[in-house]
């Protein structure tokens, strides 16, 4: 067993390039034994090329990856029993029911015929799939496959479990299931790294995000250091007139004391704002300079703000997105 | 309607479920392959779509040859048959082969695979066992290619050793060959394309043998390509053991054959299926 202060993840200067593209161009993260750790970033960002690497399925170019201590390229083995990866592709088979997939993941790990099957039995309930345990899986729902998916997962608790988008493309309901299911395993010991869009995926979650943009880590730290480079709050405002938002800028740029930042939506303008008094007021200038609001929302920022506010540019899938559709 | 627990507490299923931290001892090469073997049967089970080749191709090819060819060329179908039949057998199970290249390739784009390549598992077994799970389907080709010509008037000289010890040398062949189509099926893109390729290898290889007649009659150059063709050394041996009369330097062609496909194939596959981004 490796010791407490081992972390679950160590990289350091790992690269991958698909052609000419450089997916992943020197990414360092260190992800503590114990913790929820999220990598968050847009497509194409390198998020699925680095985790495929952690997981033993691509080798790096370069840089070195290591699992609680132990080499993916040289130990993959020993990497291979501590890791347990759920990719964003459904990685059950669709034909086989929900019980066979299971039941034939456990013979592999080495349970004999019926230990499997308890095992699988087990998990099935825990999961709330009994019922349609015993029905082919390409007739789940999305919400059901990825609950399997994950469950396939967990036959042997790994140390380190990673999610590569867990909730991506899944109803609240859904998703809700899957962060609840996260929580269990932290609070088993289990470490888990997993990628994200979302960053209120990553700030319900994680201890810690990265932010990795064109293959390399812009940005680290806990949810609240991260939000605080950012601003922990972010005002958006839509016009039904986008004619009027030149205007609207001055006027909220004045009331807030901020400057503000026209989306590629003509129509919205959006600013980091501390103190949701200053927003009601500045709504209340908008109105008394006879400018209409269509829409208005005061949140967490989105990962287009966090983007714009550690690049200077807004997050846009470029041809690396390409590049990793492919090779996952 | 499941209901599903919503409330952020931790109930006592999923401390069951969660506690699954005691690893078995690791599962020997055979037994992982083995595993992978039954993944295949059950896929057969459930999408039994799959069967066609090996239950057309039989019925098709023992039926066709005997009936087309057997007046032409042996004077009536039922002298012909015992020409032909361990010929139809050879030709039935070496098509049914490139199924194996087939299925790879679609198994491997849809996701299934990467799980199987992080499991700390013996690596080449999910392909070992995909093809134990094929011999599954080339042996009931056989049987069927065997119990339709015995239905036609077929009448191996023989016995039933030498029909079985034929089939056997014919498994131990096609597994070998089936190396080669996973080999495609790891450097082609799309299912149709592995599939497309094989079946053009295949035709020639199986046109010009010694399947339906003897070579004796046809130009000396095309007499040169099928005296090196693996296929008519496969139906040589199939024929001989079939008949009684089989040579061991016939055997032994073919199980070096097999034995130097599989040596050249398989690492190659493995070591496609390892660089598989």
């Amino acid at each position: 067993m490796t010791s407490q202060s081992t972390p679950a993840v160590e990289t350091a200067g790992l690269a991958k390039t698909f052609g000419t593209t450089r997916a992943v161009d020197g990414v360092d993260l260190t992800v503590p034994a114990g913790s929820v750790y999220g990598i968050l970033g847009p497509n194409g960002a390198g998020k699925t090329t680095t985790i495929r690497i952690l997981a033993t399925l691509l080798r790096p170019d370069a840089g070195t990856a290591r699992v609680f201590g132990h080499d993916v390229v040289t130990e993959a083995d020993a990497v291979r029993s501590r890791v347990s990866l759920t990719g964003q592709y459904g990685a059950v088979d669709g034909d086989l029911t929900g019980r066979e997939n299971l039941v034939l993941l456990a013979r592999l790990l080495g349970f004999p015929r019926r230990p499997a099957r308890t095992r699988a039995g087990d998990l099935l309930d825990a999961f709330a799939l009994a019922e349609a345990a015993d029905r082919p899986v390409k007739t789940y729902s999305g919400g059901m496959r990825r609950r399997l998916d994950i469950t396939a997962s967990l036959i042997v608790t790994p140390r380190l479990l990673v999610l590569d988008e867990p909730t991506t493309g899944l109803d609240p309901h859904s998703r809700n299931q899957v962060w609840e299911i996260v929580r269990a395993l932290v609070a088993d010991h289990t470490t888990v790294l997993l990628t994200t869009q979302y960053l209120e995926e990553a700030d319900q979650l994680a201890d810690r995000i990265a932010v990795i943009d064109h293959g390399r880590v812009i940005a680290e730290g806990t949810p609240a250091q991260l939000k605080a480079t950012v601003g922990s709050g972010a005002m958006r405002v839509r016009l039904p007139d986008p004619a009027q938002r030149a205007r609207a800028e001055q006027v909220l740029a004045r009331a807030l004391g901020v400057p503000m930042h026209p989306a590629s939506d003509p129509a919205v303008l959006s600013a980091r704002v501390t103190d949701a008094r200053r927003a009601v007021g500045a709504l209340a200038e908008l109105a008394r300079a006879g400018i209409a609001v269509a829409d208005f929302a005061l949140g967490q920022p989105s990962l287009d703000e966090v983007f714009l506010a550690l690049t200077g540019h807004p997050p846009q899938p470029d041809t690396t997105s390409k590049e990793e559709d492919d090779a996952a | 309607m499941t209901i599903t627990p919503t409330t952020p507490t931790v109930d006592q299923a999923w401390r069951t479920a969660l506690a699954g931290r005691t690893r078995p001892p690791r599962p020997s090469a055979l037994s992982t392959s083995l595993t992978f073997a039954w993944r295949a049967l059950l896929k057969l089970k459930h999408v039994p779509e799959q069967l066609i080749d090996v239950i057309g191709l039989p019925v098709i090819f023992t039926l066709g040859f005997t009936y087309l060819f057997g007046g032409a060329l042996a004077g009536s179908p039922r002298a012909y048959l015992n020409f032909l039949l361990p010929g139809t057998l050879v030709m039935t199970v070496v098509l049914v082969t490139t199924f194996s290249g087939v299925t790879l390739n679609t198994g491997i784009t849809t996701g299934v695979f990467d799980r199987f390549r992080s499991l700390p598992i013996w690596r080449p077994a999910p392909i070992v066992g995909a093809l134990l799970g094929d011999v599954g389907r080339y042996l009931l080709a056989s049987a069927l290619v065997i119990a339709l010509g015995l239905v036609l008037g077929y009448r191996p000289d023989g016995g039933v050793v030498g029909v079985l010890a034929a089939v056997a040398l014919l498994l131990g062949f096609a597994f070998a060959l089936s190396w080669v189509w996973t080999t495609l099926g790891l450097v082609l893109r799309t299912p149709s394309a592995v599939n497309n390729l094989s079946l053009l290898v295949l035709f020639p290889l199986t046109l010009a043998s010694n399947i339906f007649v003897d070579p004796e009659t046809m130009p000396g150059w095309l007499q040169g390509f099928i005296d090196v063709n693996l296929v008519t050394h496969v139906v040589t041996a199939a024929r001989g053991l079939m008949a009684g009369t089989a040579t061991a330097a016939q055997v032994g062609w073919v199980l070096v054959a097999s034995a130097l496909l599989t040596a050249v194939f398989a690492p190659l596959t493995m070591r496609l299926y390892r660089d598989k981004p």
